[in-house]
């Protein structure tokens, strides 16, 4: 069970991570997000003890590490998978998963199991990029570690690729039964592959909650703003409703929010019509998607609002429309910020 | 066939030029009755053993040296490399001047201190100061290749359980070994032809026999060994041309953060090695400052040292640029461009041999300035030309095109843009033969014309005649010009080779 309390990390004078306290269950598998430079990293290399902290604790079952009393890598049996894979060019497939093994039984069910047994006697610099990070996988589940750490796995994958390595990953470590701390930048891959979702910001982390929690209950705007495209609208709340200049919904307040506040929308939350009279909003530009289309609004109230519709429904840049929120389920609901 | 570029003709007759030293070596050696006797093999022993024990000696500081500069993390990084690196600057006959000077029965720490300390020379004394000079070349080649490594290597293998040392040994130091052997062959480079050590330190290698015979006036026979010499640098510089060192695909910078107890006990650990190679011939050269001041010394020595200096400088650069023009142009100024590299691996004693020569059959070059200017010329050269061809190389060909476009001549646009920019570069080579001139010993003393002292030289006769006091000023003079050497080689667009600023990844 891995537990951090209070963890802080300096790089000379800057404080990367702030103040971090986390704890993991048995299988659980924690998604890290943020932005460039928000210290995911730097956190990651923290745990694995490849960084010294300067404040704080990280402990897990055998070790208890702190800025004072260090626990070398090695000596921490937590596996990380690299963004780079990081598999050693001069060993074989076989041999860089076997690296450290005396028996060789459980190199061999991960190989067989993540479809490596053809590849066994290549060298990683014949592999393609799913193969190696396939292997560096198999790499680190084979030396049994008691909680694993993945740098942003997938992103030097081409996109087709991410999709099903992605799942194969999940489905790994959810076989081996060990907890993970997974890095990523790309937020559809926070959202569906976790069991809970850390957003960072400036080496703080502002929400830790499951996936559905962090999209519908952002703890901030700056949650909201990251995980999907996020609108907000003045409205009014009273007893539960709000009301806007489109439409009122039921409202969940954030830090206690009540009165005059900002509502989240989400594209989906809202639906567009063309209309002639009713009208409250023109059309500033469109983005073909496939299956539906984003628009974005300037509504006549002065706001930008951002509604994905069925690819059917089409307007041009220019045209008037009118704007709706169709939305049931309660929305985030955060106090007006003084502009 | 296409015109020829304009530079090739005056760069071919710098090229055949270069070939000159080798062309009479073979001449005067066939003069020789005696190819190979006992006393011949003796020598070859004594300068294979002395090249052996100082490529060991040199990996075995300059490897952990460079993990220690290249991957740990230390307050005032920049100024350990430095310092560490500062020996490269320095001629070793300084070195083993001192170094003999202070050890031993009787030497400086024995008569200060009463502390009996063993003597230096001969083959162990040797050794020790080629090891303590070549050093830096394994540092700095090891160096590049450890910062060129991907650090996820190194921490995965951490992660998987293994310590660090053994990380180290076996994901690590596979990978550098081309490196290190590149930086390996400099140090034998630089061992074989070295004169001043060995013949201080009384041990007979080609470069110390070379120059007794010359002194015995048998010519042919210094020349006979002066190709002998030749045959085994060129087998050195053939294994050095075969070591590629392989391009790694760039990652991130491996940097370990050892507590302070951890630092201290690095740092001490390294400090012999300045201490032997820098503060103890500084101490000495002081200590005899002091006791002795600047008797016997004279200011034409500096002036003739800077003079004949200043003089190779400007003539090598002159040379120069035909030959990095031509390398740029074409296949056929490459090789002419390679050919102008001989002489940097002809050891000074053997091109003194071979132009004392060509100064007997052309008797207006004989005893002059200008022969000794040649000689520096043709040595230098190389250092010149790689400045001049790597700042040309920097020069983007689209602003040639551009000035052309905008209506420029193409004189107008060498002399306004061309010109200026590779200015740096002509300027940084000039530098550079001028500090090796300064500092270049055995081809001096060879070609000097009489009564022409040099600091080098009158080091070297205050060595000869045991007046070791007068050294002083002399040798904290050309200390001093390591130093501007070692500035010049820390800046400007060798910046590249020795980068040590921080690049902390823009990570997450």
């Amino acid at each position: 069970m891995l537990s951090v309390q209070n963890l802080s990390v300096d790089y000379g004078t800057t404080r990367v991570v702030d103040d971090l306290s986390l704890a993991l269950g048995a299988d659980e598998i924690l998604m890290l997000v943020g932005p460039t430079g928000c210290g995911k990293t730097t956190i990651l290399q923290a745990l694995a003890g490849l960084i010294p902290i300067s404040g704080g604790s990280i402990e897990l079952g055998a070790w208890h590490a702190s800025a004072t009393a260090t626990v070398a890598p090695e000596k921490r049996n937590v596996g990380m998978v690299f963004q780079d894979f990081a598999l050693f060019p001069h060993l074989t497939v076989q041999q860089n998963v076997n690296f450290r093994l005396k028996d060789s039984h459980l190199a061999d069910h991960w190989l067989e199991l993540l479809g490596l047994n053809a590849l066994r006697n290549a060298k990683p610099a014949n592999l393609s990029g799913g193969q190696k990070q396939r292997v560096a996988l198999a790499r680190t589940l084979a030396h049994e570690p008691v909680f694993v750490l993945l740098d942003e796995p997938l992103s030097n994958l081409d996109a087709a690729l991410k999709d099903s390595l992605r799942w194969e990953i999940r489905n790994a470590l959810k076989e081996a039964g060990v907890p993970a701390i997974w890095v990523t930048h790309d937020q559809e891959e926070a959202l569906s592959v976790g069991d809970r979702v850390g957003i960072l910001n400036r080496g703080k982390l502002e929400q830790i909650a499951p996936p559905e929690t962090c999209f519908c209950e952002p703890a901030s705007r700056f949650v909201a703003r990251f995980l999907g495209e996020a609108s907000f609208i003045p409205g009014r709340l009273e007893q539960g409703y709000v009301t806007t200049d489109l439409g009122s919904a039921p409202g969940t307040p954030v830090d206690g929010a009540t009165g005059e506040v900002d509502l989240l929308l989400r594209p989906d939350d809202v639906s567009m019509h063309s209309s002639g009279s009713d009208s409250n909003g023109t059309v500033r530009w469109s983005r073909y998607e496939g299956g539906t289309c984003l628009y974005s609004v300037d509504t006549d109230a002065g706001c930008d609002i951002k509604v994905r519709v069925s690819h059917e429904n089409r307007a041009a840049a220019g045209e008037r429309v009118k704007l709706a929120i169709t939305t049931t389920h309660p929305l985030a609901v955060f106090n007006r910020v003084p502009t | 066939m296409t015109r020829w570029p304009a530079s090739y003709p005056l760069a071919l007759l710098i090229a055949l030029f270069a070939l000159v030293p080798v062309g009479v070596l073979v001449a005067l050696a066939s003069d020789t009755a005696s190819l190979f006797d006992a006393h011949n093999l003796k020598v070859l022993g004594n300068t294979l053993a002395l090249m052996a024990l100082t490529v060991v000696g040199s990996v075995l500081i300059g490897v952990p040296l460079a993990l220690l500069t290249a991957y740990v993390h230390l307050p005032w990084r920049k100024f350990w490399l430095i310092l560490l690196a500062a020996p490269l600057a320095m001629p070793s006959y300084i070195g083993a001047f001192t170094l003999y000077a202070a050890f031993g029965p009787g030497g400086e720490i024995n008569a200060l201190t009463g502390l009996p300390t063993p003597a230096m020379y001969g083959l162990p004394g040797a050794a020790l100061v080629m090891t303590l000079y070549t050093y830096p070349f394994v540092l700095l080649t090891t160096r590049a290749s450890l910062l060129s490594l991907d650090a996820s290597l190194v921490n995965a293998a951490r992660t998987l359980g293994m310590s660090l040392p053994a990380s180290l040994w076996t994901v690590v130091l596979p990978r550098v070994v081309n490196g290190v052997a590149a930086g390996a062959l400099l140090a034998a480079l630089y061992t074989l032809s070295d004169f001043g050590t060995p013949a201080i330190m009384r041990l007979d290698t080609f470069t110390r026999v070379i120059y007794v015979e010359y002194n015995a006036f048998g010519l042919s026979q210094a020349a006979m060994l002066s190709l002998q010499l030749l045959v085994i640098v060129a087998l050195v510089l053939i294994l050095e041309s075969r070591v590629k060192v392989t391009p790694e695909r760039p990652g991130r910078k491996l940097t370990l953060w050892p507590s302070r107890w951890q630092s201290v006990v690095m740092l001490l650990a390294s400090a012999p090695v300045v201490l032997l190679s820098i503060v103890l011939p500084l101490a000495i050269f002081t200590l005899w400052l002091v006791r002795e001041g600047s008797a016997g010394f004279e200011f034409s020595y500096a002036w003739n040292s800077t003079y004949a200096s200043l003089l190779a400088a400007l003539v090598a650069v002159v040379v120069a640029i035909p030959v990095a023009h031509a390398a740029q142009a074409g296949r056929a100024g490459r090789l002419m461009e390679r050919v102008t590299y001989l002489g940097f691996g002809v050891p000074g004693i053997v091109m003194g041999t071979a132009l004392v020569y060509v100064g007997l059959q052309l008797p207006f070059l004989y005893q002059t300035l200008g022969l000794l200017i040649i000689a520096y010329v043709l040595r230098f050269l190389s250092l010149a030309v790689g400045s001049i061809r790597s700042s040309a190389e920097s020069l983007d060909p689209s602003l040639v095109k551009a000035a052309r476009l905008l209506g420029a001549s193409p004189k107008e646009a060498f002399t306004r843009i061309t010109l200026p920019l590779t200015m740096r570069g002509m300027i940084a080579g000039a530098a550079l033969v001028f500090l090796e001139a300064m500092r270049e010993l055995p081809a001096t003393l060879l070609l000097g014309p009489t009564g022409f002292e040099t600091l080098a030289t009158y080091l070297w006769r205050v060595y000869e005649a045991g007046y070791f006091g007068r050294a002083a000023i002399p040798g904290l003079l050309l200390v001093l010009m390591s130093g501007l050497g070692l500035a010049l080689m820390f800046s400007g667009e060798r910046r590249g080779d020795i980068d040590v600023i921080d690049k902390r990844d823009s990570e997450c």
